[in-house]
C-alpha cells in the first residue's frame, strides 16, 4: 500500500511538471501565436478571422503583421489571428478545409490545388514581382539560362521549381541536373551545385552575411551573377490572400469581412512601404528570430516587389500577369514531364471585386496605395545577419 | 563497453555524472579530432557523401558553438543570449513531450489491459497498433492539425500545442503498449493457475499479479516512449510550425548555415537536452517501483 502510494505521488508530480511546462512557457515565451479563435470570446463585438501564412513569422509578410500592430484590422472590426506555417502545412489546403478564413500562397502552387477540387479564390495579388532568382559564383561562367546546360542546378522543389523549369523550357536547355537543395546555401558556397535558387528577400541575404574565406570579409554582390525570372520573362506571381470561393459566393457577411480584411491588410503593406524599420521590429516582436539587419532587408526586398504598384493599386491582379502564369503552369514541364495544370483554371479563381472596394475606401481616406514615389532604403547586410 | 566503463568508474569512484561529462568531452574530441585530421572534402562514394567536410560551415569548431551559445540571439537591444532563447524553448518543448508521454503511457496501457483482458482485442488490435507506426509524421501532422482546429467543445478550443502533443502521443504509446502487453502475458502458468485455485477474479489477477510483474517490462518501454515523445514533439514542431518550441527553433536557424554556422546547432543542443532531462525524469519515476524491478528485460 505504502509504496502503491508514493508511485502516484510520483505519477502525479510528473503530471504537474508536464501541466507547468506548458502553462508557464505560453506566457513567457515571445511571439507565441495563440491557436485559431482563441482570442474570439475576449473581443465580443469583434469578428474573429485567421490568417495562414505559408511560412514561418517572418519580413515577408510584413503587412500583416503592422496591420495587426497598428490596429488597423481592430479599426474594421476584426479580431485577426496570425497562423504561421511550418513544414508540412500547406496553406491553400488550410484554408479549402476551411481550417482558415484567409491563406497567403503563391498562385501556380493554387493553381495546382484547385485543378485538384479546392475552391479558393486569390481576392487580392500583394506581390506583384517574382523574388526568385538563381544565383551563381561570377567566375562560374553562368549569366544566363542558356549557360546552366549541363549544370547542377539547385532547387528547393515542392512547387518552388517552376519558374526555373519555364525559363529552362523557353531556353531549350534539357541536359541540366536538377538537386535538392536545403534552405541554407552551404550547396552553393561548398560548390556541390553550380547555381543556387534564392529569394531576393532572403537566401540571397544569406550570400551576403556569409564570410569569403579568401577575403575574410562578407561575400559582396560582385562575387555573384544572378538569373531574374522578371528579367528572363517566366516570372510567375507569388504572395495573393486567397479566400473560399464557395463562402465569397453565398456568404455576405465573408463577402464584407473580406473587404475590411484586404482595407487593413494593404493598409499594413502602406505601413510597411512608409516605415520599413518599424516594420521589421513589428515582425521581430510578433515572434522571429532573424537578425535584425536580415530583418530589414527582407523588409526593404519584399516592399520593391510591391512598390510601386503598376496594376492601378496593391493587390489588384493584373490580368495579363494572371494569363501569363496561367499559360506558363499549363505548358511547363519538370524533369519528369509533368505539368501543373492540364485545363485552365475556372472563373472563379480570382476576382478584383472586393480588392477594388477595399482600395475605393482607402483612397477616400487619402492612403498613396500605388507608391509612385517609392524609392527603397540603403540596408547594409551583418555578418549572419544580426 | 558499457560495462568496462562501469568498471572503471567504480574503480576510479567517479560519480554517474561525472562519466556522462566525460562521455560528452570525448564526443567533442572526437569531433575536433575529425575536423583536424580528416579530408577537407569530405569523402564521397559515387556521389554519395559517406563523411562530412571539415570546413567551419560544415562543422565549426565546438568551442565557436559555445562562445556563440554566449552571444546576444540578434542584434536588437534586450536580444537574450542565444543559450536562454534555447532554454526557453527547450523549456517549451518539454512541457508538450511530457504531455504527450502521459496521453501516449495512458492510452498505450489501456490498449495493453485491453489486449490482455481479451484474446480477441489482441488479435484484433495488436497489428493495427504496429501499423500504426507505418504511417510516416509528414501525412500524420496536417491531419491532426486539420481535425483538432474543428473541436471546439464549450469553452475549449484547441490550440495548436496540442496537436503537437497527439503527435507525440502517437509515437510514444506504441512501446507502452507492447511492452505493457508483453509484462501482463509474462506471469508463469503456475502462477496464473494458482490465482484461479484461490478463486480470484480477473481484475484481483490483474492487480495482485499481472501489474507487478509487468514493471520490468513497462519501465523500459516508458522510458522508450519518453524518447519517441521527444522526437514526436520536436518533429511535429517542425511539421506544424507552432512557434516558441526547439523544433521550430530548428526550422528557423538552419537558414543561417551560411552565415552563422554555429548558430544551428544551438537548438540541436538544446534538443539533447530535452531528451537527457526526460529519460531522467522517467527514470526517477521508476525508483518507487524498486521492489518489482528483480530482472529487468529490454523492451
Amino acid at each position: 500500500m505504502r509504496r502503491t502510494t508514493r508511485a502516484r505521488i510520483a505519477a502525479v508530480g510528473v503530471a504537474a511538471v508536464a501541466l507547468t511546462g506548458c502553462t508557464v512557457t505560453d506566457e513567457e515565451t515571445p511571439g507565441q501565436d495563440p491557436a485559431p479563435g482563441t482570442t474570439a470570446e475576449a473581443d465580443g463585438d469583434l469578428t474573429p478571422v485567421t490568417l495562414q501564412l505559408q511560412w514561418l513569422t517572418q519580413a515577408q509578410f510584413a503587412g500583416y503583421y503592422a496591420a495587426l500592430d497598428q490596429g488597423y484590422y481592430a479599426e474594421e472590426g476584426l479580431d485577426v489571428t496570425i497562423v504561421p506555417s511550418g513544414g508540412d502545412i500547406v496553406p491553400q489546403d488550410a484554408l479549402a478545409n476551411g481550417e482558415v478564413d484567409y491563406a497567403i500562397a503563391w498562385v501556380p502552387k493554387v493553381l495546382g490545388s484547385i485543378e485538384q477540387g479546392a475552391q479558393i479564390t486569390n481576392v487580392a495579388q500583394i506581390f506583384e514581382r517574382s523574388a526568385t532568382l538563381q544565383v551563381a559564383f561570377a567566375d562560374s561562367g553562368i549569366t544566363t539560362v542558356e549557360d546552366l546546360e549541363g549544370r547542377q542546378i539547385g532547387s528547393w522543389g515542392y512547387g518552388n521549381e517552376w519558374e526555373l523549369f519555364a525559363g529552362l523550357n523557353q531556353a531549350g536547355v534539357e541536359d541540366f541536373e536538377i538537386v535538392q537543395q536545403a534552405f541554407d546555401m552551404n550547396a552553393l558556397l561548398s560548390g556541390d551545385i553550380d547555381a543556387a535558387q534564392a529569394m531576393t528577400y532572403n537566401e540571397y541575404a544569406q550570400l551576403l552575411e556569409a564570410e569569403n574565406p579568401e577575403t575574410g570579409e562578407l561575400y559582396q554582390p560582385e562575387d555573384f551573377t544572378v538569373i531574374d525570372w522578371n528579367e528572363v520573362g517566366t516570372a510567375m506571381l507569388q504572395d495573393a490572400i486567397w479566400a473560399d470561393a464557395e463562402r465569397l459566393e453565398s456568404d455576405e457577411d465573408y463577402q464584407e469581412t473580406t473587404v475590411a480584411f484586404l482595407k487593413a491588410s494593404l493598409q499594413g503593406w502602406v505601413f510597411a512601404r512608409d516605415n520599413p524599420e518599424q516594420a521589421a521590429e513589428i515582425v521581430t516582436a510578433a515572434g522571429s528570430t532573424l537578425g535584425t539587419s536580415h530583418q530589414l532587408w527582407m523588409t526593404n526586398e519584399v516592399n520593391r516587389l510591391i512598390w510601386p504598384s503598376t496594376t492601378g493599386g496593391i493587390g489588384t491582379v493584373d490580368p495579363a500577369a494572371w494569363d501569363a502564369t496561367v499559360a506558363m503552369a499549363l505548358e511547363t514541364s519538370n524533369e519528369t514531364g509533368a505539368t501543373i495544370i492540364s485545363s485552365e483554371p475556372p472563373e472563379n479563381a480570382y476576382t478584383n471585386e472586393f480588392v477594388e472596394r477595399a482600395l475605393a475606401e482607402l483612397e477616400e481616406e487619402g492612403v498613396d496605395v500605388t507608391g509612385e514615389q517609392f524609392e527603397p532604403i540603403e540596408v547594409t547586410l551583418n555578418p549572419g545577419g544580426a | 563497453m558499457t560495462a568496462t566503463m562501469i568498471r572503471w568508474s567504480r574503480a576510479l569512484r567517479l560519480p554517474d555524472a561525472a562519466l556522462g561529462l566525460l562521455g560528452l568531452l570525448g564526443l567533442a574530441l572526437l569531433w575536433e579530432l575529425y575536423k583536424a585530421l580528416g579530408p577537407a572534402d569530405g569523402w564521397s562514394i559515387g556521389g554519395t557523401r559517406v563523411l562530412p567536410r571539415t570546413t567551419d560551415l560544415a562543422m565549426p569548431h565546438t568551442w565557436d558553438v559555445l562562445i556563440r551559445l554566449g552571444e546576444p540571439l540578434t542584434a536588437a537591444p534586450g536580444a537574450p543570449p542565444l543559450w536562454v532563447a534555447v532554454a526557453q524553448a527547450s523549456l517549451f518543448s518539454l512541457g508538450i513531450a511530457l504531455a504527450g508521454w502521459a496521453i501516449g503511457v495512458v492510452v498505450g496501457f489501456a490498449l495493453a489491459v485491453l489486449m490482455a483482458r481479451v484474446r480477441v482485442a489482441e488479435n484484433a488490435v495488436l497489428p493495427l497498433v504496429v501499423l500504426s507506426q507505418t504511417v510516416p509524421l509528414i501525412a500524420l501532422a496536417p491531419v491532426v492539425r486539420s481535425w483538432g482546429s474543428r473541436i471546439q467543445v464549450a469553452g475549449v478550443t484547441w490550440e495548436a500545442w496540442m496537436s503537437v502533443a497527439v503527435i507525440a502521443s502517437y509515437l510514444a504509446f506504441f512501446p507502452v503498449a507492447v511492452g505493457a502487453l508483453r509484462g501482463l502475458q509474462s506471469p508463469e502458468t503456475l502462477h496464473t493457475e494458482l490465482m484461479r485455485a484461490y478463486g480470484t477474479g480477473w481484475w484481483t489477477t490483474l492487480v495482485r499479479l499481472r501489474l507487478p510483474a509487468s514493471v520490468p517490462y513497462v519501465l523500459p518501454a516508458l522510458r522508450l516512449a519518453a524518447a519517441n515523445a521527444v522526437v514526436g514533439t520536436v518533429v511535429a514542431e517542425v511539421s506544424t510550425g507552432l512557434p516558441g518550441g526547439v523544433g521550430r527553433m530548428i526550422l528557423e536557424f538552419a537558414n543561417f548555415a551560411s552565415s552563422d554556422p554555429a548558430r544551428p546547432w544551438a537548438p540541436l543542443m538544446g534538443a539533447v537536452a530535452l531528451g537527457l532531462l526526460v529519460a531522467g525524469l522517467v527514470g526517477a519515476l521508476g525508483l518507487p517501483l524498486a521492489r518489482y524491478r528483480r530482472t529487468e528485460v529490454p523492451a
